[in-house]
């Protein structure tokens, strides 16, 4: 039973697909951070995430063109982002609550626009997997690391470049001024409300970007809810992740691996319950919660809204 | 400092009271565009919702019964946000009370519904309120965003649900049949809520308005009510003040999922008159956890407030039903609106918070110049 989770095959397995589950959840929890870090809470990430999945597989049914696929869940993703930047930028709005708005805004449109533009279920190819010559031909190493698609490797390259964007740069720097003390950061010059909308649309881009490595890279197909709260988890992620780009890695292996490991339960058909299986990583996301916020105080003003003058 | 036509207050009170309503209307104008795309006459369309709304004595009482849950999640929300919990976990509330009230109908189908009826209720209140309490224990115990926790308990739940429909609480029939639909026996004719016209109206939507004024009495007529709220506007003054606010928080979450937890119950007994899942929440709930949500804003997080929003949007979702039927549009179409109309009024809330504003600056203004007439007048005498 149990002692079936452990032959080498599994093993193997389970890391070899962790690693390449955990890109949609790095992606969209990279684009979180930084609207975090500046004190956005966007909650509605799985609904961007699903209209950048459907419009990278449109783009890619109809062309082939999985560039042109990924550009245009950026685009959408943007746009979304451009929206939710608006409402908790210049509304205000509890950022809480419009951001499950545009989460149920994204669950219908995706739906909506999958029926009326597809109709069915299709499937396109989509990235390959790329076999990096040599390190690839490394006995099981190679096939974890060195035999992954494109999509897999830049959202591991975005960790450490959005490690350097915040905590090197200048623009970094004011992201998370504007988390931490948007007052002080209003004071010495820094548009508080360009460096937000600044991260809330790349956070888009990230998520519809996540969208995309789901529809175009890892499954290949497009269908209503496709993404089932994965965008929720990775919001949840950037609290475990402690705000900081590496720890957003860790969590994501994690939560993969574990997504990963109940799949092959549910291959080895032992008897533990579909739908039990499904719940570990929710049940999982609130202990590392619990665990996360003992370590790490989160950015002062997130989801706070800014007003000048007060 | 000189603010220019101040006399326009009363009429801006107004504008205020109706914000919400414009904000959805300006929600449904963005729905129009939508309902164009796909090819369907957008004035034939929302005159379709109108009439499903309230075109017969038949339609009103079904927005009666969808005003019903989407009142008491108000209610709940209400005492949650009063108490600073911003409480998403309506969905996985709604759910727990909702199985755990069927439980009971199953358990015991002998029984008299004068004794199965109001046990369940109380169970229902008991399981919304176990599943909202955790969320709030996570809180004031280790100080776990509610908002992620509910989220994630909201999944929790679903699956759970899920799990005992498909198994153990299945219908025996269901069990023969190749389909296997995921879904409970029909509860006893007994439980059924009684009817209170021949409509589908049902005595639940009475309990909720009693609920709402219940609700009202509790948070501005009570210590405990007073305390919640008091925590909620400023948790660091509260503990100053010898309220222990963990507690607080923690019970407000108890009191907001129980409420929560009671709508699924009367769901059952009054709509559906069994638990059944489509393998999501919305299945069952038709995303009243969220809804319920918009309709306490709309109220101005006021339980008496609440009364007239949920009869609105209650409405509006009926009226949309009927709106999809005619204009056979996909029913994603209703999420995206439902969607829109939560940005739209969530973000209306722009305009009162400035304006609130503005009246106050307004009446400090009027209180100094007072004061300085007097005091010119004083130097005079």
């Amino acid at each position: 039973m149990i002692s079936d989770l452990l032959t080498a095959q599994v093993l193997i397995g389970v890391l070899a697909s962790g690693i390449r589950l955990a890109t949609p959840y790095l992606y969209a929890a990279l684009g979180e951070t930084f609207s975090q870090r500046s004190g956005v809470l966007n909650l509605g990430v799985d609904g961007q995430m699903l209209l950048g999945a459907f419009a990278a597989f449109y783009v890619v049914f109809e062309t082939g063109n999985l560039w042109l696929g990924v550009l245009a869940a950026m685009i959408v993703g943007a746009i979304m982002g451009l929206a939710m930047a608006f409402v908790s930028v210049n509304l205000g709005a509890e950022q809480g609550i419009s951001g499950i708005g545009f989460y149920l805004f994204g669950l219908g449109m995706s739906d909506l626009l999958f029926q009326q533009m597809l109709g069915s279920v299709e499937t396109v190819s989509g990235f390959k997997p790329i076999h990096i010559p040599f390190l690839s031909d490394i006995p099981v190493l190679g096939e974890i690391l060195f035999s992954q698609n494109i999509m897999v490797y830049l959202a591991y390259l975005l960790v450490p470049i959005s490690t350097i964007i915040i905590n090197r740069t200048t623009l970094g720097l004011k992201i998370r001024a504007a988390g931490e003390n948007p007052q002080a950061a209003d004071s010495l010059g820094v548009s508080i409300s360009r460096v937000r909308y600044f991260t809330v649309i790349l956070g888009g881009v990230f998520s519809g970007v996540a969208g995309a490595s789901l529809s175009i890279a890892l499954l290949n197909v497009f269908q209503q809810n496709l993404t089932s709260g994965l965008g929720f988890i990775a919001v949840a992620l950037v609290y475990f992740g402690g705000w900081r780009p590496a720890g957003v890695l860790v969590g994501s292996l994690i939560f993969s691996m574990v997504n990963a490991l109940q799949l092959w339960v549910q291959i080895k058909n032992i008897p533990i319950p579909s739908d039990i299986a499904i719940m570990m990583p929710y049940g999982l996301t609130i202990l590392a919660l619990v665990i996360a916020v003992q370590r790490v105080r989160p950015p002062s003003a997130l989801s706070k809204r800014f007003e000048r003058g007060e | 400092m000189k603010a220019p036509s101040r006399q326009l207050s009363p009429l801006l009170r107004i504008v205020e009271i109706l914000l919400p309503f414009l904000a959805t209307l300006a929600a449904l104008l963005v729905g129009a565009v939508m309902l164009i795309f796909l090819g369907a006459n957008p004035f034939e369309a929302y005159r379709s919702l109108l009439e499903g709304a309230f075109g017969s004595p038949n339609a009103v009482a079904d927005t009666i019964v969808k005003a019903t849950p989407l009142l008491l999640v108000a209610l709940g929300i209400c005492i949650a946000f009063r108490g600073g919990v911003i409480n998403i976990g309506g969905e996985g509330q709604l759910v727990v009370g909702a199985v755990m009230a069927t439980m009971v109908g199953l358990s015991f189908p002998d029984a008299p519904g004068w004794l199965i009826i109001p046990l369940s209720a109380l169970v229902g209140f008991a399981g919304g309120a176990f599943w909202g309490g955790i969320a709030g224990f996570l809180k004031a115990q280790f100080n776990v965003n509610e908002i992620l926790s509910t989220i994630m308990l909201n999944q929790i739940a679903v699956q759970c649900m899920n799990d005992l429909l498909r198994c153990p609480m299945i219908e025996p029939v269901q069990l023969q049949a190749a389909s296997r639909i995921p879904q409970t026996a029909r509860l006893a004719q007994a439980f059924d809520l009684p009817r209170l016209v021949p409509t589908r109206l049902h005595l639940g939507a009475l309990i909720a308005v009693i609920v709402a004024v219940l609700v009202y009495i509790f948070l501005w007529r009570t210590v405990v009510g007073y305390r919640i709220r008091a925590t909620g506007l400023n948790p660091d003054a509260s503990r100053y003040a010898g309220i222990p606010v963990k507690r607080y928080i923690i019970l407000s979450m108890l009191l907001s999922g129980g409420l929560i937890g009671l709508a699924g119950a009367i769901q059952v007994f009054g709509v559906h008159h069994r638990m059944f899942t489509d393998g999501s929440a919305t299945g069952f709930t038709g995303s009243a956890g969220f809804n319920g949500i918009v309709v306490a804003l709309f109220g101005q997080l006021h339980p008496l407030g609440a009364i007239p929003a949920s009869f609105l949007f209650g409405a509006l979702l009926v009226g949309a039903n009927k709106l999809q039927r005619a204009m056979q549009v996909p029913a994603a179409f209703l999420t995206a609106l439902n969607g829109l109309v939560v940005v739209f009024v969530v973000g209306s809330e722009f305009w009162r918070r400035r304006w609130s504003r503005l009246r106050r600056t307004e009446a400090m203004d009027t209180a100094a110049q007072s004061i300085g007439s007097e005091a010119e007048s004083e130097v005079k005498a």
